[in-house]
């Protein structure tokens, strides 16, 4: 940046004008632990003059506290942030770090290198135009080299440089150079990337980082940074067909009404037709409005508020596209997903869906397989665990409009959210829509449910017990349908063991089949609500998050959960099929309770105390709630 | 002026429209945290483009520390006036009560009591969920790793290993009753493209930021301008100096440089050959490294 020291006014101004037409590259750097990234990037800063003085002060002083290059700077210090990694001596999360030359304004992200962070590699990788891969030239290519190169691959990434690091600890040797690049070409030749490139640097030395070594004579390519300032990454998005996801219709009066969002890909003038995807409602742009004046064309990335020349139903959520290449519409597709919590992911559970400015409800129906990131092999799955990568089937609440994620990051990318926790824990890029959902249509029926009802003289509803083996659940239940069916209710009662010599036989008992077990209940209880019944399902059901599904599935006041809440002591003590024993002795695992959770309800609309009463007054309890609720009088 | 297609800085602008509107469609009721600074006008500017010819649909908040420069208060009452915005100002009244200030009590604590558990009142009286700043990553080390959207607990505080994934421009808005999140739309900008951004866009500044004469001691190393007769001078005269400030904040504890930048023009010439960064005129981030991140696990912005 001492460019601009000493310059006229005149060439000062021109200097900034330069600066304003700058280009933009962002990229991630990745690599195994120790391989250098944190002292890479560093460097870059170092290197190009944005450090500055009293940050380099600061330092200095924190590098004799923790550092590890003995008397040098270790330069990783400036980019290792929070004080729990510095401690370690380790990069632990994301950290995005800018910095700028005469060309281009660099954003930079840098990304840890260990196993359980894969989540970070992908968060870093989702908004990069390209990715810096650090090997140690000791080592060269290894397990996790294969799998970062597999994730920037997975996430969209077209251009990759390999770094091979530390040149200097193996004397600057071309032949391993050379080797560790041909071993890298081989194995990432099915990875199809555009552009691929390999430079040997040191970069606690500085070697071929900003200015070429002459101790790599042999080396005859850019430097790093060079290769960074020059590479073409330009996306052709502005070509691909247009589309713009409605994040906020703008309304100040009613003589305005515009629709504000940023556009994803292709352009858009004042003329052009338009349609909403999914419903097909059309109409032609009348204006382009940004607070610096109308426009007379946008393209991809601009943000800008889009006016119709007539009244037609769009809100957030929905996609602008033109007539000629619309989107997919479904309600249903093949998808990449990359699981990031700790609870694992499991088919059937339903979670929040983001996708550009869209939020429905999903659910996972099928995991086709699991890659290991390590191998690329594809291996049979019924759950997705932190960190793991699958590809899957997801079934949506309703239809949505979407691109496949390689046509378009915005339209194609989305994120699971966790419906309880509200934590973000999972992001997928789909693949293609299914078309069976649109094959198999909604057969219409003339009896409906209140019909059915009506004949029976009663209101349909699912009583959901839950709670530990041995709590009483099947007990109470079973009092409680004898008291309704003497009152001449039509009834049905669905245990859990019994159904599990049924219908669910296949199901065994890991957290995958619990959530299948009571996926499948929930579904049955909701047809037989359908057909005017009140439902009674005794199920231990452990997981709030499926309770909350089966609730979601049927009306707004037609589902009671009932807690029967039984310390595990009682159970333990009644131990009526003597499952508590052996559970203890280790001969029956993923017991509830015992090995396996079990996550009480927060709000049962009835919680029923079975240390204090009989079973028969705790029946007549609930048969009173209902009578208290209308379901029967 | 704008800024020129293209450019990065249109890229900037861009994805802290999208930013800015994204919060105002999914949170229930957010606030533009409006602390009269440069980014904070930087911010304005945006939130008045994002939702043009719309007014931004969220109140401006200022948490007044009762020690901010008088030229702030009045710039920030003649602003809000001019867009025709709501503004909320909120003091912490204990601390007011208790006599809390930086000469008496020392910085830590002064920001500690008028400006953090203010901040924290203020969220919890007005029950917002979301709250815009005006941070960037590139001021500080902790700040690099943190999200755009940052997720707070019902306590305000921040858990820096137990952020919320964020990928693509997909931002989770979820919240429980009592959580908040932290919104921060000038994430990717760094100190040059504010001022660039400024010049190009003929954003008005508080008049601080530029070069006079003013009334100054020395103290501990730093230029300290004397606002008012608060300021206890125990003997010594101010001087008057041609000076300007990088960052503004409670008068007695934003240093001033000397310096003789009395435009855009020259102060970015001035910046661009700085070998000082911006937060050292902050006394607030002098003790340890850390003591930012510690701050923010504490709810400090």
């Amino acid at each position: 940046m001492s460019v601009a020291e000493n310059l006229s006014p005149e060439a000062f101004s021109e200097y900034l004008a330069s600066q304003e037409k700058k280009s933009f590259l962002r990229f991630i750097t990745c690599g195994s632990v120790d391989d250098g990234k944190s002292t890479l990037i560093g460097r870059l800063l170092f290197e190009t003059k944005l450090i500055f003085e009293d940050q380099l002060a600061a330092v200095e002083r924190d590098s004799r506290r923790h550092g590890t290059t003995g008397e040098d700077i270790d330069l990783a210090l400036l980019v290792d942030g929070l004080e729990a990694e510095r401690q370690q001596g380790i990069t632990i999360d994301v950290a995005y770090r800018f910095f700028t030359t005469d060309k281009r304004k660099f954003i930079v992200a840098d990304t840890p290198g260990h196993e359980q962070y894969t989540r970070n590699m992908a968060t870093g990788a989702s908004t990069a135009d390209l990715a810096v891969l650090l090997i140690d030239a000791r080592n060269g290519i290894q397990v996790q080299t294969k799998r970062h190169a597999f994730l920037v691959s997975l996430l969209g990434i077209r251009h990759v440089v390999l770094a091979v690091n530390k040149i200097d600890l193996v004397n600057f040797d071309e032949g391993r150079f050379e080797a560790i690049k041909r071993d890298f070409e081989a194995f990432a030749r099915s990875f199809d990337f555009d552009t691929m490139a390999a430079v040997p640097i040191s970069a606690r030395f500085g070697d071929n980082v900003v200015a070429k070594s002459e101790r790599t004579t042999w080396y005859n390519g850019p430097t790093l940074l060079e290769y960074l300032e020059t590479i073409e990454v330009q996306s052709d998005l502005e070509d691909r067909p247009f589309r713009m996801p409605v994040q906020w219709v703008n309304r100040p009066n009613l003589d305005f009404r515009g629709f504000s969002g940023t556009i994803s890909s292709g352009k858009i003038r004042p003329g052009d037709p338009v349609v909403v995807a999914g419903s097909g409602r059309d109409a032609v742009v009348s204006r382009i409005v940004t607070m610096d004046g109308d426009r007379d064309e946008a393209s991809a990335s601009e943000a800008v508020t889009i006016v119709l020349d007539r009244e037609i139903d769009v809100s957030r959520g929905d996609i602008l596209v033109p007539p000629s290449h619309r989107p997919e519409a479904a309600d249903q597709f093949a998808a990449h997903i990359v699981w990031m919590a700790e609870a694992p992911l499991y088919p059937g559970r339903p979670y929040l869906l983001k996708i550009g400015t869209r939020t429905v409800t999903a659910t996972v129906t099928e995991i086709k397989h699991r890659i290991d990131v390590n191998t690329f092999d594809h291996l049979a799955a019924k759950e997705l665990g932190l960190n793991e990568v699958g590809f899957c089937n997801v079934s949506l609440s309703e239809d949505i409009a979407f691109d496949p994620y390689e046509a378009n990051r915005d339209t194609g990318a989305f994120v699971l959210i966790d419906r309880l926790t509200n934590a973000t824990v999972g992001a997928g890029m789909v693949w293609f829509a299914l078309r069976r959902a649109t094959n198999i249509h909604w057969q219409a029926l003339d009896v409906s449910k209140d019909t059915r009802a009506a004949m029976k003289g009663q209101k349909p509803a699912v009583l959901w017990f839950t709670g530990l083996s041995g709590s009483g659940k099947s007990t109470i239940a079973n009092l409680v349908e004898k008291r309704l069916n003497a009152q001449g209710r039509h009834t049905y009662i669905l245990d859990g063991d019994n159904v599990r010599h049924g219908l669910n036989r296949d199901l065994g008992f890991t957290d995958a089949d619990r959530v299948e077990n009571i996926r499948r209940v929930a579904e049955t209880a909701k047809l037989f609500v359908d057909a005017g019944l009140v439902v009674l399902v005794s199920f231990i059901s452990p997981f709030r998050s499926e309770r909350r599904m089966a609730r979601d599935l049927v009306a707004e006041g037609e589902f009671l959960e009932v807690f029967i809440d039984t310390p595990i002591e009682v159970c333990r003590q009644r131990d009526p099929k003597g499952l508590y024993k052996k559970a203890d002795s280790g001969q029956l695992k993923n017991f509830t309770g015992v090995d396996s959770p079990y996550e009480a309800p927060e709000s049962a609309e009835l919680r029923i105390d079975t240390t204090s009463g009989e079973p028969e007054e705790n029946a007549e309890k609930i048969v009173a709630a209902l009578k208290e609720r209308g379901i029967i009088d | 002026m704008a800024v020129d297609r293209g450019s990065h800085l249109k890229r900037l602008e861009d994805e802290s429209i999208h930013i800015i509107r994204e919060v105002a469609a999914e949170f229930r009721n957010p606030v533009m945290l409006y602390s009269i600074g440069k980014d904070s006008a930087v911010m304005l500017h945006l939130a008045m483009k994002a939702f043009y010819p719309s007014k931004p649909p969220f109140p401006l908040m200022h948490v007044d520390t009762t020690w901010k420069f008088r030229e702030m208060i009045e710039f920030r009452d003649r602003k809000v006036k001019e867009l025709g915005l709501d503004l909320i100002v909120h003091t912490n009244e204990e601390g007011v009560r208790d006599g809390v200030g930086p000469f008496s009590h020392g910085s830590s604590y002064h920001t500690q009591v008028m400006k953090t558990d203010a901040l924290k009142q203020a969220l919890t009286k007005y029950g917002f969920d979301a709250a815009f700043g005006g941070a960037r990553r590139d001021e500080e080390k902790s700040r690099a790793k943190e999200r755009v959207f940052s997720f707070r607990t019902a306590n305000h505080g921040w858990d820096p290993k137990n952020q919320r994934p964020e990928l693509w421009h997909l931002y989770n808005c979820r919240v429980a009753k009592g959580e908040s999140i932290r919104v921060f739309p000038l994430s990717n900008w760094t100190e040059l493209d504010i001022w660039q951004y400024i010049m190009l866009e003929g954003i008005e500044i508080v008049p601080l930021y530029y070069a006079k004469e003013r009334p100054v001691v020395e103290q501990d190393g730093q230029l300290l301008m004397v606002d008012d007769d608060r300021f206890p001078l125990e003997g010594r005269t101010p001087e008057m100096k041609t000076v300007r400030f990088r960052t503004l904040g409670c008068y007695p504890l934003t240093g001033a440089v000397e310096s003789p930048a009395a435009t855009l023009e020259e102060i970015v010439a001035e910046m661009l050959i700085a070998r000082t960064s911006e937060r050292s005129g902050r006394l607030i981030d002098h003790d340890e490294a850390a003591s930012m991140e510690k701050k923010k696990r504490e709810g400090y912005f």
